[in-house]
């Protein structure tokens, strides 16, 4: 399991040859990037900058994949978060997860997108045509995030 | 003294990141740190207002109002992430 935040980028084929580098147990590799967008609610993207809490951050990426771990049969995961500066279709954010089948690689994948977009402690300014502004939450991925709540038994 | 913290949108308004405070003794736990802070006025009591969104972490776990704050705690104040 790891997870780096860095404000350099990264390669997807290279990262995921890493992942399942010599374990012959892995049946499957699902993954996830996001990228900056150009537009957010009609209005010019020119820059973007991500700033983070050090040392929460990790803290709270590390705890999401390990609830991943404790809810699906998974091999290994991988979290790499950009910080800092960052322009229209560059990278963001990586999640890979491998295992033996890709049911549990693909919903943990998901579920550690989903938290990670509602827990993890990242903040999103833009820079568009007519100045920076903090970019709101999105109701949405709160939405998204709730589904994977276990129902209380 | 505990350590404050302020991240994005919150840091630029108080136009601080990080402040070492003395709390008086009728400070407790989140809610009466964060009523502490807002009597300071201005865009304390803006940002920190009650139906704010603000979001708490205490030695960076996530807090509640209820949640203690004691002597030698790393208390941050964000908006809610918008990471991804």
């Amino acid at each position: 399991m790891t997870v780096r935040i860095q404000t350099e980028d990264f390669d997807l084929g290279a990262e995921i040859l890493h992942l399942r580098r010599g374990n012959t147990g892995i049946g499957a590799v699902a993954s996830f990037v996001g990228l900056v967008r150009d537009l957010n609610h009609g209005t010019t993207i020119t820059e973007m900058t991500l700033e983070h809490y050090p040392g929460m951050t990790e803290k709270a990426l590390a705890e999401i994949v390990e609830e991943a771990k404790r809810r699906w049969n998974i091999i290994d995961a991988l979290v790499i978060h950009r910080i800092g500066p960052l322009k229209p279709t560059d990278q963001i954010v990586l999640v890979a997860v491998s295992g033996a089948h890709r049911g549990d690689a693909f919903a943990a994948c998901e579920f550690i997108m989903d938290y990670l977009k509602t827990r993890a402690p990242f903040w999103k300014k833009e820079q568009t045509e007519a100045g920076a502004h903090w970019v709101d939450a999105r109701e949405s991925d709160e939405t998204a995030a709730q589904r994977w709540i276990a129902p209380s038994t | 003294m505990i350590t404050l913290l302020y991240f994005a949108r919150l840091r630029e308004s108080f136009g601080l990141s990080s402040e070492q405070a003395n709390l008086p003794a009728d400070v407790a736990d989140v809610r009466s740190l964060t009523e502490w802070l807002r009597q300071r006025g201005g865009a304390w009591q803006e940002e920190l207002a009650q139906d704010s969104p603000v979001r708490v972490a205490v030695n960076q776990d996530m807090a509640d109002p209820d949640t203690t704050v004691h002597d030698g705690d790393e208390v941050a104040f964000f908006p809610p992430v918008t990471g991804g």
